[in-house]
């Protein structure tokens, strides 16, 4: 603790330093390599930090490494290696957490290594609650949240507009897609089972309010197809193989308005989750010091808002949501397509990340069992 | 010549014994083939033997338990556990100062990790109470500060601990912290421990030490300069405390023996010492006997609790049993794995029998062209090829439109190929056809066509000399290729995953789970064993049946 | 020989052959087999005689004209109903078989029983001589007895006709000249028909009641053996049977059964007219080595001799062999008995040699 402390607070007042005199761009040098998920959500992060942060830095290069959906394990791996090659991670927020409890992810001081807001309020406090974590460094909020054919909803039939409705086969006939795991999908089963939504982790803690999760599943098991990748979901709405399915907000986003898909957005019940970086324990000093100047940058109110034109995903820092804008490309506003707007966010969950580290091992063992059967 | 009808070892034509001469001649040549190899050999050993080892290794490796809390597992070895009753004071003693360690070190939270595989729960409780370790501690530096005010002062307590003879303790507590850490913690601390201390504070002597090794080792810091942990406050409230503890020390005149005699005067204002208490109020967990049974059960430095995991069973106090039936899936996917590899084996057999036959029959020219096809697959890369037999399969793809444009099915009962077991088994074949089509083929390619001739000369009808005549000896191939095909399809993952829903998916897709998404690196490894051992049972099975010698890869 | 192809075991009346519609390999075959007959089928390779035989076993189809067995059109009966017994040239033993389980091969196909199996099994291996090798496996046998086996299976379903193709390529000299006899041996004694493909002279025409030379698709000469060695009907199966020596010039004469031929080097030699028709023609002598005569008092006297050189002496135990310059000609070869009183001559001696007119036949260019 005091090592990593120590450690921190002398690096910390560097980047502070460096964070001040940053137009300067005097400070880092070198290769970065940073790990994100590819795609429009690299891109976004492109866009939003790192090309402004190298126009700044012309002597840094950062190189990607799309290897977020991995991240835990070849964090682990490498430092049981002992060759740490990665400079800054990108995950959500429960790997944060995982990496943290394994001693692979730094820990961290928000407001000593994070910048003010621009009216003075310190970091801790315009993250909030979603400091989740030691180590963790927030900078978006998604939703794991539902899309359905607007062409297939039956004749007569009010689009879906409640999460029920995705239990419901007989209104709403036709294949779900959910996710192959039990997060979400069983807090929505209790949901639509009577459970009240502050209560849904008292019963999910029980072995009788799992089976009853499990249960309510059974009544459309036949009719599900089991995605492992986000890119699934958008793709079988796309195909017409499914009616309705859960993904991340931001791919329904992409496909219902950059490219046309007859989909809707079904808000209801989304789980709103947070992702961010972390930072690799044993970074040398000298990298250490870089990324630290780096993230000090990339997370300030103006970087988080300017991510938000490129994909709609909400900033992670209360300061930065006025700041949100237009579309870089198509020019609407992004506000309504943001999970945190509050028409969107009517009745939202927020992704119980203490409780998922304890159960997820054993609610997975049993949802995998289920599955199986 | 030499005389060989001497007795004894026959001798070479300059007396050295024949077999002597003989290795001589020989070692050079050897030693030339070991070199030639070498690099083969060691590439094997790196690439195979090594990630084996360290696979089975890690499948039984449990040393994290007893690495990160030693003294709090030695405790727990009367506790029986069964009759409910929590373990006493002791053990929670041995736990605070252990925990207190793990926690600056910030292993606490591996351990809960690793724990709360066995049992839910575990990681946020070891979580919390590494947070709050402080807190139990604090009422003890509180109490001896206002019984002397010397004991805020780092150099007190360095002045007290300094000494000679206790030099045993030291590595003891350095021992302790390699153990837990897993690195060297060799070198000058700038502290020797006065064996006096040892005898009259044992607690405090150890608990010092550790922060002192800490202090000096992973800091850097210099130990006479700084305040010692909370944990070290609380030992000493703990020795002061023990009976006899103040007679002990009546006699110590040594450096800070008025601050301790002060602090011997205001035992009374002690505040009350329940390990127990305080940790259960920090955290619950630490009040469930299951927890604490889960603790014991995995103290071990080796255990068979993964392998049990492995097949659906769990580790006791008592011995192993069954999970519940809502948590049994291993043994499950391991039977569907063997049954649906055996299915593609199968369906490769059936469909690549045919084509190697062709290739092998074919004039050059249109055999070549027919290779191409085969090979074409090998060139593309497997998420294609697995994403396209998506496009082909799904309820609205290519195969389905086909048949209902045909007529062959209702546009409302379309058949689900894909996200289920069918799907995993038509695009597996594809992928495995040619490790079966190839090995056919070279077999094939050495059956003289004359075998049929002779056979249809003797009066065998078609079928019959294909039967008892070609197929026979194609046999060494269809074992070559049912090998390849059976072994890497037991190992697939990437394409079930993507094609074979729920009841399509491979033991390799939960390997691949434990490995890259729960970090239960145990479970996966005892897994894999498992599935090494079946391969090679099934190969010895093979043999046993078949025989190895049956399997030809090629003329 | 026969009346007509009908009286023939086997006929093939004017059939051909092309693999790939350019080319004929089989040129208009004409070939009538007597029952019980032995005939090789004689050529180098490529000269047609193993498609032909194939066409026979009905593994291969006629592209035109029409092969009889025992009177019976066989073009459109496959192979397994020909009861044709075939020993190939690699011997075709299944090597996942014991030499036993491939003699009860064809008996089993036929539906035998067990008990009848196993005599005429027994019986087929005591032919040959290998009655206790019925456990083994072909990879366990040498080329030899491979090869008997072979035969065995051949014959052991009791076919009145036997192909083989080849059988004897594979083993060495010694071995191959007792297999020859032990095959026309069992071929006479069980009275079978028997085709016979090879591409070596010699067994050809120590085995053969018939042998037909092959070349070019077509039939050259169709003789028992001592007709082709003796009277080669062209230059073909002159140079292809036995050794022969060629001299080249052009018929000056002919009478009757005698002509004259001025050799290209300006000698005139007297030879017997078989293969020219007019004066004028050119034509090519053949004179066997042994049938060269060094000796003047053996020939007429009016007999035309050459001079020759001796350029070689090779001593072959039996005979001697003796390579001469003669017209113009440096591989004239001359074979003599070892007789104790033979001469025997040293390079460079020049001698005079002739033969009987008889001997020496004009065949064509």
């Amino acid at each position: 603790m005091k090592l990593s402390k120590t450690l921190l607070a002398t690096s910390a007042i560097g980047v502070a330093a460096a964070g001040l005199a940053y137009a300067g761009g005097h400070m880092a040098s070198g290769t970065f390599t940073f790990v994100s998920w590819g795609g429009a959500y690299q891109a976004s992060q492109t866009n939003a930090y790192t090309v402004p942060y190298t126009e700044n830095n012309p002597d840094v290069e950062i190189v990607w490494d799309e290897s977020s959906n991995e991240a835990v394990a070849k964090l682990r791996a490498m430092n049981e290696a002992g060759n740490l090659t990665w400079d800054l991670v990108d995950v959500v927020a429960a790997d944060a957490l995982r990496l943290c409890d394994e001693g692979l992810a730094m820990e961290i001081d928000p407001d000593e290594m994070l910048a003010p807001a621009p009216d003075g309020t310190p970091a801790s406090e315009d993250f909030g609650d979603l400091l989740v974590g030691d180590c963790f460094i927030p900078q978006i909020v998604y939703s794991t949240t539902f899309g359905y054919r607007t062409d297939m909803v039956p004749a007569g039939v009010e689009p879906p507009n409640d999460i029920c409705d995705v239990f419901d086969l007989e209104t709403y006939p036709g294949m779900r897609s959910l996710e192959s795991r039990p997060i979400n999908n069983m807090e929505w089963a209790l949901m639509c089972d009577g459970v009240a939504k502050e209560d849904i982790y008292d019963v999910l803690a029980t072995e009788a309010g799992q089976e009853q999760a499990l249960a309510k599943l059974d009544t459309i098991r036949d009719s599900v197809i089991w995605w492992n990748a986000g890119a699934d979901t958008p793709q079988l709405l796309a195909d017409g193989e499914v009616f309705i399915g859960s993904t991340y907000n931001g791919r329904l986003f992409s496909a219902i308005v950059e490219q046309n898909q007859p989909i809707g957005m079904m808000w209801d019940a989304q789980v709103f989750d947070l992702d961010g970086w972390i930072i690799p324990t044993g970074l040398p000093e000298d990298r250490l010091a870089r990324v630290m100047d780096f993230v000090y940058f990339a997370t300030d109110t103006q970087r988080l808002a300017d991510q938000a034109a490129y994909i709609s995903y909400g900033p992670a820092r209360l300061s930065s949501a006025p700041l949100v804008g237009t579309h870089a490309e198509l020019g609407i506003e992004m506000a309504p397509h943001m999970p945190t707007d509050p028409a969107n966010a009517t009745n939202s969950i927020l992704y119980n990340f203490e409780f998922w580290a304890d159960y997820r091992d054993d609610i997975d063992a049993k949802f995998q069992a289920w599955l199986a059967q | 010549m030499t005389d060989t009808t001497t007795s004894g070892p026959m001798l070479s034509a300059d007396g050295v014994p024949l077999k002597t001469s003989l290795a001589r001649a020989l070692r050079r040549q050897k030693l030339r083939a070991l070199i030639l190899i070498a690099p083969l050999l060691a590439f094997v050993v790196l690439t195979f033997v090594v990630p084996i080892g360290s696979m089975l290794f890690r499948s039984v490796e449990n040393q994290i338990v007893s690495g990160t809390l030693p003294k709090t597992i030695e405790a727990l070895e009367t506790w029986e556990g069964q009759d409910g009753t929590l373990p006493d004071q002791e053990v929670f003693q041995a736990l605070f100062f252990d925990m207190f360690r793990a926690a600056e070190a910030k292993e606490h939270t591996k351990l809960g990790s690793r724990l709360n595989y066995e049992r839910t729960g575990f990681s946020s409780v070891f979580r919390t109470t590494g947070r709050s370790l402080d807190d139990i501690g604090e009422p003890f530096q509180d109490w001896l500060e206002d019984a002397d005010p010397a004991f805020a002062e780092g150099l007190t307590w360095y002045e007290i601990f300094s000494g000679t003879g206790g030099e045993d303790l030291i590595e003891e507590r350095r021992a302790i912290w390699a153990n837990m850490v897993g690195e060297g913690f060799a070198g000058d601390i700038g502290f020797t421990l006065s064996g006096e201390m040892a005898q009259l504070l044992p607690q405090t002597a150890a608990a010092y030490s550790d922060w002192a090794i800490y202090t000096a080792i992973v800091e850097d810091d210099v130990v006479a300069e700084e305040d010692p942990w909370e944990a070290v406050y609380a030992a000493l409230a703990l020795d002061l405390a023990r009976d006899g503890a103040a007679s002990a020390l009546a006699a110590y005149s040594g450096a800070g023996a008025a601050p301790i005699a002060n602090a011997l005067a205001a035992l009374p204002s002690l505040p009350e010492i329940d390990f127990r208490a305080a940790f259960i109020a920090e955290n619950d967990g630490w009040g469930d006997t299951g927890n604490w049974q889960t603790l014991k059960i995995y103290s071990p430095d080796y255990t068979a609790g993964y392998f049990l995991n492995a097949i659906d069973m769990e580790k006791g106090l008592d011995g192993a049993t069954a999970r519940p039936e809502s948590q049994q899936i291993y043994v499950k996917l391991f039977i569907r794995t063997m049954i649906m590899s055996l299915i593609i084996t199968g369906s490769c057999i059936l469909l690549g029998y045919p084509v190697a036959w062709l290739l092998a029959n074919l004039p050059v020219r249109s055999a070549n062209v027919l290779m191409i096809l085969v090979l074409l697959p090998f060139w593309t890369s497997l998420l294609v090829r697995t994403s396209a037999w998506k496009v082909l399969l799904q309820q609205q793809g290519v195969i389905n439109d086909i048949l209902v444009w045909l007529g062959f099915v209702d546009d409302a009962n379309r058949l689900i190929l894909m996200n289920n077991s069918t799907g995993t088994i038509i695009a597996m074949t594809h992928i495995l056809l040619p490790f079966m089509i190839l090995p056919l083929y070279s077999v094939m390619k050495t059956i003289p066509p004359s075998y049929l001739r002779a056979a249809k000369s003797l009066g065998a009808t078609n079928w019959t000399a294909f039967w008892r005549v070609y197929f026979p000896q194609s046999i060494p191939g269809i074992g070559a290729g049912s090998i390849l095909v059976f072994i890497l399809a037991i190992g697939y993952y990437i394409t079930p995953e993507i094609v074979g829903g729920t009841d399509g998916v491979f033991i390799s897709n939960r390997i691949a789970h434990h490995i890259s998404s729960s970090l239960n690196w145990g479970l996966a490894a005892a897994l894999g064993s498992i599935l090494l051992v079946l391969v090679l049972a099934l190969y010895w099975l093979y043999d046993r049946i078949v025989g190895i010698d049956n399997v030809k890869l090629g003329g | 020989m026969f009346d007509t192809a009908k009286d023939a075991f086997v006929a093939f009346e004017h059939v051909q052959k092309s693999y790939d519609g350019e080319t004929l390999v089989v040129k208009d075959l004409n070939l009538q087999i007597g029952q019980g007959e032995f005939l090789t089928m004689l050529g180098p390779s490529g000269s047609g005689k193993t498609t032909c035989l194939m066409m026979l076993a009905g593994f291969e189809t006629a592209t035109h004209g029409e092969i009889l067995l025992q009177g019976r059109p066989i073009n459109n009966i496959p192979p397994h109903k020909r009861g044709i017994g075939m020993v190939f040239q690699n011997y075709a033993l299944f090597p996942h078989m014991s030499v036993a389980e491939n003699l009860a091969f064809p008996l089993e196909v036929r539906g035998m029983g067990k008990s009848e199996r196993e005599t005429k099994i027994k019986r087929a291996l005591d032919m040959v001589q290998m009655g206790d090798f019925g456990g083994r496996r072909p990879a366990q046998l040498s080329g030899g007895q491979q090869q008997r086996i072979a035969l065995a299976r051949a014959l052991v379903f009791e076919p009145e006709l036997v192909l083989m193709d080849e059988p004897l390529g594979a083993l060495d000299k010694q071995l191959r000249e007792h297999m020859q006899f032990e095959i026309t041996n069992l071929a006479h004694q069980l009275g079978i028909t028997t085709v016979y493909v090879t591409h070596d002279q010699t067994e050809a025409l120590t085995m053969s009641d018939r042998v037909a030379v092959f070349d070019d698709g077509r039939i050259q000469q169709l003789d028992p053996p001592d007709v082709l060695y003796e009277q080669p009907q062209n230059s073909f199966v002159a140079q292809f049977i036995g050794e022969n020596n060629t001299l080249s010039g052009v018929v000056t004469q002919i009478s009757g059964d005698r002509c004259l031929v001025k050799l290209d080097s300006g000698d005139e030699i007297d030879a017997r007219p078989v293969n020219v028709s007019a004066v004028g023609d050119r034509t090519t002598v053949s004179i066997r080595p042994e049938r060269v005569e060094m000796d003047k008092r053996r020939l007429s006297p009016d007999a035309h001799t050459l001079k020759g050189e001796v350029l070689e002496f090779i001593y072959m135990g039996d005979i001697f062999r003796t390579r001469l310059r003669v017209a113009g000609s440096d591989d004239f070869i001359i074979k003599t008995r070892n007789a104790p009183d033979q001469q025997r001559l040293t390079p460079g001696t020049q001698i005079e040699i002739g033969w009987l007119p008889d001997d020496c036949r004009a065949l064509d260019a």
